[in-house]
Parts: structure tokens; sequence; C-alpha cells
């Protein structure tokens, strides 16, 4: 059919730099037969397939072909990064830095091991496996991870203090992963954070798979503030067993090449998804929001709301795909998509899709563009508020009222300082 | 204190002229009413006054204690004493309302080279006027005008004026919507504000709100156009004969 399928895929500098450095970690990379034959398998299919390109299609709008340009060589050693302070008072902190976890970390009431001690074992290899052909993401971290935290909170247990999984890192490669398993009816708050402390490039990429036991309800925070220069691959894959719920919150403000996937699976009768996520985009840079969210059972809810500010020459994507089985009746899902340009050069592409099998089910997906409420500007500055004041003021308020969604007071006053910083920096 | 001669103005977007010719004059401590039937362009005056981006003026002079101020946006008139009291206040979620009085009565204070207040100073001020307008300091946590009742939104633009002591105040048919009860607090707090160095112009329908904030002046807007001026009892003789023989007299 395709002439060209036989052909070799010529490398493009940042795949050959892959592939380089891969061939240079051989032996160093912790796994043990199993994990490094599958790490092989996986090397193996990026540099046949090559980066994705505009033509598959869940890549049509982050062509991470051309996007990546260069891929930055690993740092080994002689690093200076400290830890930071974390994002909420008082949140217990499990420090990666530079990619290697802090295995001295404990947490009172909760199961901690660090990520590199699977792979050793081998418990960690069927975890590294890629969804599909398209699977990027999968296939470079599960060729490079090198560490992070496996985490499982038992049945009944609430955990008080939010947990903060803080990877800092400076210029190099970081890939890290995050399991967790949330026993039945456990409750926790994690934020995963993802920061750049220097401002040398990085290439990041990092996976989380949560897995929600029936009742549990847990809060995940994703808060990824990258420097100017970095590429960041992340994905996240969810299971919600019965009566579950869980709260995804994502806020991108950083990073050059960005790409947060979700792959949630609705598992478990009575559960509830809710995505709410905040992009930030500034400058000459490319951000991707990719969803897949399966509503495998009856009974079961979701909503995403998802507010994007872009400047100067930033473009952004969401691509949102609900998908309702043939025996999933009464899903009720709801997502929408909401926009504030501020400038003429950037721009962002919404793709929502629903594939819907059952017949008795409500779903809907909405989504808007535009720019400041004249009404509003006009309002505050009417009370004497200077225009650029109060166009920051309602671009704040445009996506705080997500943020106070979260109703934790201390968590919702920290993203929004996170957000206001970010404003001021970039407005 | 204020005094507009032969303003003209039209619609920024579709060249439709509404105020045709307009001449006023309001001085320190007066109050004046402006009245006049529908579409007769009381609501675009208000707007003018205070800068609306919609509008544009062509032809006249608006004068604020001998200065023009048709040259300077919003921010600048509210910081030099022009308060509007929208007919109808926006709802701004996400804008949380002790945030905006603070950041609205700093930024004024900024602009007059004066020093920002402190927090403390602030809340006891924002406290002590809307305890006067009987306004509950729970409603002030809300957005700025979400989910407010049409009663509370006018007490919350009878607040902020209290707060930001503006030299001309502007009330856009403040009685819209209005019970009798909602009515009268707003007008005690109207009048609380009368001095002599402030002056008030209140745009209504009807008599009703006069008969609570008492003018000194009363004037007929018509086709963008004064085109009869008279004490309180003018009021009482529009609402007793309608506009038809006033502006059939004067046509």
């Amino acid at each position: 059919m395709n002439m060209q399928i036989n052909q070799p895929v010529r490398l493009t500098a940042a795949e050959t730099a892959l592939v380089e450095a891969f061939a240079a970690q051989v032996g160093e990379l912790p796994g043990n037969g199993a994990v490094t034959g599958t790490r092989d398998r996986l090397l193996d299919d990026l540099k046949r397939s090559g980066l994705p390109t505009r033509r598959i299609e869940s890549w049509h709008y982050t062509d991470l072909k051309n996007l990546l340009r260069s891929v930055p060589e690993r740092v080994v050693g002689g690093v200076s990064v400290d830890p930071i302070a974390p994002l909420v008072e008082g949140a217990k902190v499990l420090s990666i830095v530079q990619g290697v976890a802090d295995n001295r970390a404990t947490i009172d009431g909760v199961e901690l091991s660090v990520f590199r001690d699977q792979l050793a074992d081998g418990s960690a290899v069927a975890g590294l496996a890629a969804f599909d052909k398209d699977d990027a993401i999968a296939r470079i971290n599960g060729s490079f991870v090198r560490d992070g935290f496996a985490l499982s909170v038992p049945a009944d247990v609430a955990v008080e203090q939010p947990i903060e999984l803080q990877a800092v890192h400076g210029a190099g490669q970081v890939h890290t992963r995050f399991p967790a398993v949330f026993g039945a009816r456990s409750k926790a708050t994690i934020i995963e954070r993802h920061c750049a402390v220097t401002e040398d490039a990085a290439l990041v990429s990092s996976i989380s798979d949560l897995t929600l036991q029936d009742g549990a309800e847990i809060t995940w925070i994703i808060l990824q503030t990258q420097g100017a220069d970095d590429t960041h691959l992340g994905q996240i894959r969810i299971s919600l067993g019965t009566d579950s719920k869980l709260r995804l919150f994502i806020v991108n403000a950083g990073g050059k090449l960005v790409r947060q996937e979700l792959r949630v699976e609705v598992q478990g009768e009575g559960s509830e998804f809710t995505l709410r996520a905040v992009n930030l985009l500034g400058g000459d840079t490319h951000t991707d929001v990719t969803m897949v969210l399966g509503h495998n059972v009856p009974h079961t809810s979701s909503t995403e709301i998802i507010r994007n500010v872009l400047f100067d020459k930033a473009s952004g994507v969401f691509q949102g795909m609900i998908k309702v089985a043939p025996d999933a009746q009464k899903t009720d899902a709801k997502m929408a998509c909401n926009t504030l340009l501020m400038s003429d050069d950037a721009d962002f592409s919404v793709k929502p899709e629903l594939e819907i099998f059952a017949d008795d089910v409500i779903c809907g997906h909405g989504a808007t563009v535009s720019d400041i409420d004249r009404n509003h500007l006009f309002y505050l500055m009417a009370r004497g508020v200077p225009e650029n004041r109060a166009r920051a003021m309602l671009v704040n308020a445009f996506v705080a009222e997500i943020v106070e969604e979260l109703e934790e007071e201390k968590l919702v006053e920290a993203l929004e300082g996170v957000i206001s910083d970010w404003l001021e920096k970039h407005a | 204190m204020l005094e507009i001669k032969n303003l003209h103005a039209r619609i920024a977007e579709d060249g439709t002229e509404i105020i045709r010719g307009l001449n006023l004059t309001v001085k320190a401590g007066e109050v004046a009413a402006i009245m006049g039937p529908n579409g007769s362009g009381k609501s675009t005056l208000s707007y003018i006054l205070s800068g609306r981006p919609d509008y544009e003026v062509t032809e006249g002079e608006v004068l604020l204690n001998g200065e023009s101020i048709l040259e300077l946006d919003p921010a600048e008139r509210a910081s030099k004493g022009i308060f509007l009291a929208f007919q109808y206040p926006v709802e701004i979620p996400g804008v949380a309302t002790m945030q905006f009085l603070k950041v609205a009565m700093n930024e004024q204070r900024k602009a007059r080279g004066e020093a920002e207040l402190t927090t403390p100073d602030f809340i006891r001020r924002v406290k002590e006027a809307a305890s006067e307008l009987k306004i509950d300091m729970d409603m002030l946590k809300r957005p700025l005008n979400v989910g407010f009742s049409g009663g509370e939104k006018k007490r919350a633009e009878i607040l902020q004026m209290a707060l930001l002591e503006p030299l001309l105040c502007v009330l856009d048919e403040t009685d819209s919507g209005l019970d009798i009860d909602a009515l009268k607090i707003v007008a005690d707090g109207v009048n609380a504000l009368k001095s002599p160095d402030r002056a008030t112009i209140v745009i209504t329908h009807y008599q009703r709100l006069l008969d609570y904030i008492v003018p000194d002046t009363v004037h007929v807007l018509y086709k963008g156009q004064i085109i009869r001026t008279g004490d309180k009892a003018l009021a009482l003789e529009l609402e007793a004969n309608g506009y038809a023989d006033i502006i059939g007299r004067a046509a």
C-alpha cells in the first residue's frame, strides 16, 4: 500500500541524540533482565518509527519530530540542585533531584519505595510497556527512566497533609515515574511538581500511574513550571474503581515544548472524574494537553474544564476524547475549553471528540475563544484601576475561577500565587 | 464643578448621534436631576462623563473644575473624582470584591500622589461604610457582584462611591429594580455623601427617587439636549403631566 513503509526512517538530530544517549547508558540504566529487554524493545521501536509527526492523528497538532529540535546531553554528576520549599506549607516532600529519588523519605501511613528498586527487581516491567505504536512518551520514558517514587496508601487511611512529589532539575535529561495505588476508601492530596531551577535546556519525561480502588477520594495536582528552553513530556494514567473520586488539577506555567497526556479509564460504577487545567502560555512556546477518557461502566460522571491564556507567539492544543462504552448507560460527561487570546500572534487549537456507544447518556462539550470582556474592563477602569492592572486582574480572574474550586484555602492561595507571578512576568 | 458646553456625541460603531448640543452646569454642593423619556440620551451622557470607549465626542467641551476631561481614559477620570454608579453593575467572576475595592482605592490614591492605605485602615473603612449601607461583610467575600440581588448590587455601588469619595457622583437610574426599603437605604447612602465640595447628578425616569434625594435643579433631556431646567417642582410637574407637554412646548 505504501512504498515508504519499508524504507528506513531518516533520524533527526534529536532522534539520533536519543539513540546515542541510550547507547551511552547501556549497562548503567537500572533494571533486571526483563526490564532491560523491555527498554531495548522500546528504544528499537523509537528508532524504527522515529518521533511522531503530524501525520499521526493523536500528534497532528504537535509535530514532535519537527518541534523537538535537539536533545540536551545527560548531565552526570556535578549538578548542584537543591530541593525547594514545598508549594503548600506543611506538605510532606518526596524529593527527586535531577531524576534521583531520596530513598530516606518516609510518610506515616504511606507505603513508599523508590522506583529504581522496582526496576532492579523487575516489578516495574509491566508498566513500562507503551499503549500503542503512537505512544512516544512511553517509549522515551520506558527506555530511559531511572527513578521516581512508588507510593501506596492502604485502605481506609486518610493522609492528612498533602504529599509533594518534587522533581527539581537543572540542565540535561530527567526521566521519572510515579506509580500510585490508593486503597479502598483512602483519602489523599498529592502535588506532582516539575520545576526547573536553572535556565539551561532539559528534556523531562514523566509518567504517573494512578489506581484508585473502591471509594478512594484523591486530589492530584500537576504543577509544571519548567524553564524557557525545556521540553516536558508528561503522561498520567488513571484507573478509577467503584465510587471513587479523582480531582485532577493541572497547571502548565513553563516549558518550551510541553505535552501532557491523560489516559483515564473509568472502571467502577458510581465513580467521578474531575479535570481542571490552567494553561498559561507565553513566548514562542507550544503546549499540548491531550486526554483520552473512557467511561466503561454504567453510572459514572466526569467534568473537564480547561482554561487557557496565551500571550506573544504561544500556541496551544487541547484534544479531549470521551469514549462511552456500549453498556455505560447513565454516563454524565461534560467538557469545556475556554481560551483567552491576549495576542494576535498566539493560537489555540481545540479538538473535542465524543465516541458514544450507549444510548442513555448525557455528554456535552463546548469551546470558547475570546478577548477580555470590554464591559468588565470598563467597569474596573471606571473605578480608577489603570488599564494594564485591570487587564491583569481580569486575566487572573479567568483562571482563578477554577482554581477556587479546589476549596482548600492554602492550596488555592499557593496556586493563585504561582499564576499571578507568571502573569506578572509575561503579561 | 462640571461644565458641559455644546456637547455632541455619537456611538463609535455606527455613528448614530445621541447627544446633540447639550449644555449643563452643575455647581459644587449641588444635586442635579436629569430626567427624560426613554432614548433621550440619559445613560449615554453618564457614559460620556465616565469615558466609555463606545462613544465619540464630535464637538463641545466637558470641564471638571475648569479642566477638560475628554482626553482622559476612564481610570484617569475616576482618579480626578468622577464616579459613575452603574445602572447595571457587571458581575466579574474570579475578582474578589475586597481585593477589587482595595486595588481601586489604592490606585486612585497613587494617581493623586497619596500614600496607599494599610490593610487594617482599609478594612476599617470598608466595615464602617458597609454597616451604614446595611451590607453584610459576608457579601463582600464573594466575587464582585456575582450572585448579588438587584438591591445588593446597587448598595455595593453606593459602597464603592462612599469609599472612593468622588467629587462628582453620577447615579444612572440607581432606583431601577429597587423595592422601597432598598431605595431608602440607597438614598440615605447618597444623602450621607452630600457635601459643599461634591456635586451629584441623579439620572432617573421617575420622581420617586427624588422624594428621597431632593434635587436642587431638575433638567429635562430630550433628543440629546436639555430642553428645560427648573427646580424640584419641575419633577413634580413631569410626574403629573408626563413629558409630552414639555416636549411639545420646546418643539
